[in-house]
């Protein structure tokens, strides 16, 4: 039987840096990449037990890590974090499934098509074809980064971003896809619009998705 | 609860704040609370409230305030012409309204941003743990939105410590609001500034940019080059300094978005963000390097000034 994948990853370098005098970045990778990610979320649930720690981001491949000065320290956090990233991250569980209705009816469906030589109907085929990943709740209220796009959709955002993009707006750019979860500036391509709701203000927390959660997107008339 | 403070004029804009959600960011909500938190817990304790009770901060201009109830308040940050039925009041200083009583928000002389505490604590909307308000989602405060004029502000809970005016600190122990030099320590990714741009960023004069809200400050005066490929996304700081393409550094405060793929080339330090905190469109800065070590240090000062605070309230009662 082969050995479970995470053993024959070996543990990432991590290379900290000072956010200032009461953060630091912990970084372990540049790749987007699921194993980094899910070692980025363990490495920041485990840090955010620690007293010292006073709260923690996982972002793709890094952990931002808020900590109380008067406890600790740059270096003896680094050191701390240094010995958590090289144990094995602990299985991840299957996060939670999202399945989402997509209207693909974007403003901006037709000029993706036309630049990547497929037809709307295909767009939409391989955008809802995926079961994509949480990387990252962030950015605003609501915004998960989630991914990987199919390669066939890869586009870099673009040139000018949009003053305003109405909330429910379904975009990709690069190998990413999300919904924009209120009316905000924004460079990506908007391919669909979906009825669901994001950011639940009077929820804590107030973000549909949490990190390591999957989503699945379906053709919907409405 | 008791109302005690209705609002005549709102100011260009006072909104209610406290120190903040801290741990909302985990779920993409930006940390908010008092741009300047050296002064708005100042404030608070020069009242005899805990530091991180809810009070007022005023942008740019202040409100005109009348207690319809007897009340003791303190005004800290930007040195504005304080006033109380016409007679100048000191800032930095607990004072006594009475019944009826005026306050009113003449000349700015330094800073942008004004602290007003009010013993027992300002009243307001609870979300995610905090009575901050935050204006995108329109939570927080005063139903998520700024004051305006007929607006009543009530009090948190009914203040039970003797009430003592006069609690003052001195002026030596303030922070320096007039000095625009903001120390900082250098980003993850400064190595992606060429020589130039990096003894620009540490070195040159920028200014702050009509574009400048509670969310960050886009600067003005340079444009730093960066190079490398794109960067993933992560978790982001207040104080942080990003770089777009196009160069122009954006210095984020306390309603920043919570992550972002910028390079990030500097940081301000916690001692600087009072003053970080009080800057307005069209005022100079300066970025100046410093190390933990002196970051620490400086950390300590603004707490023993803090105490020093605490100490008069002690005294004083």
């Amino acid at each position: 039987m082969p050995p479970p994948r995470s053993i024959r990853r070996p543990a990432p370098r991590v290379r900290t840096y000072p956010l200032g005098d009461t953060a630091l970045l912990a970084e372990l990778g540049t790749r987007l990449d699921t194993a980094l990610n899910t070692r980025a979320i363990a490495l920041a649930t485990a840090l955010k037990k620690r007293r010292d720690v006073r709260q923690t981001v996982a972002g793709y491949a890094a952990v931002t890590v808020h900590f109380d000065p008067d406890q600790t320290t740059h270096e003896a956090l680094t050191a701390a974090i240094k010995r958590l990233a090289a144990k094995r991250p602990p299985m991840e569980e299957p996060g939670r499934l999202h399945r989402i209705p997509v209207v693909y009816e974007g403003p901006d469906l037709e000029e993706v098509a036309a630049r990547l030589r497929l037809t709307p109907e295909r767009v939409a085929e391989l955008h809802s074809k995926p079961i994509y990943r949480v990387f990252l709740v962030g950015f605003v209220p609501g915004w998960a980064y989630l991914g990987p796009l199919p390669e066939e959709l890869e586009l870099p955002r673009r040139h000018v971003p949009r003053t305003q993009v109405p909330a429910g707006s379904v975009a990709i750019a690069g190998r990413q896809t999300g919904i924009y979860p209120l009316p905000t500036p924004g460079g990506w391509h908007l391919i669909g619009r979906t009825s669901i709701k994001t950011f639940l203000p009077d929820r804590d927390p107030p973000c549909l998705f949490r990190a390591g959660d999957r989503v699945k997107f379906f053709s919907s008339t409405r | 609860m008791t109302v005690v403070l209705r609002v005549v004029e709102p100011g260009l804009f006072t909104t209610v704040q406290d120190l903040g959600r801290p741990n909302a960011i985990s779920a993409g909500v930006p940390p908010g609370g008092a741009m300047d938190r050296f002064a708005h817990r100042a404030a608070n304790l020069l009242v005899g409230n805990a530091e991180g009770d809810a009070g007022l901060e005023c942008t740019l201009n202040g409100p005109t305030l009348v207690a319809v109830h007897s009340c003791l308040v303190a005004i800290t940050g930007a040195d504005f012409d304080l006033r109380v039925n016409g007679q100048p009041v000191p800032g930095w200083t607990g004072i006594f309204l009475g019944m009826g009583d005026r306050l009113t928000f003449g000349a700015r002389r330094s800073g942008g941003r004004a602290y007003v505490a009010v013993a027992g604590g300002v009243a307001g909307d609870r979300w995610l743990g905090s009575l901050s308000t935050y204006m995108l989602a329109a939570r927080g405060g005063m139903h998520g939105r700024n004051l305006k004029a007929g607006d009543e502000i009530s009090l948190a809970r009914e203040f039970v410590g003797p009430v003592v005016s006069g609690r003052q600190l001195p002026e030596r122990l303030r922070p320096r609001y007039a000095d625009h030099t903001i120390l900082a320590i250098a980003g993850p990714h400064i190595k992606r500034l060429d020589a130039e741009s990096r003894s620009m960023l540490f070195g040159g004069e920028f200014k702050v940019s009509r574009e400048a809200d509670r969310m960050g400050y886009r600067l003005d005066g340079h444009r730093l080059a960066t190079s490398g490929d794109e960067l993933l996304s992560f978790g982001l700081a207040a104080g942080a300094v990003q770089v777009p393409r196009g160069g122009q550094p954006i210095l984020l405060m306390a309603d920043h978005q919570t992550a972002g793929g910028y390079p990030v080339v500097a940081t301000v330090v916690s001692a600087s963000m009072p003053v970080a905190g009080q800057l307005l469109p069209g005022d100079d800065l300066r970025f100046a390097e410093v190390s933990l070590e002196r970051a620490r240090q400086m950390r300590l000062s603004l707490a023993s000034a803090l105490a020093a605070c605490r100490a008069s309230s002690m005294t004083a009662s």
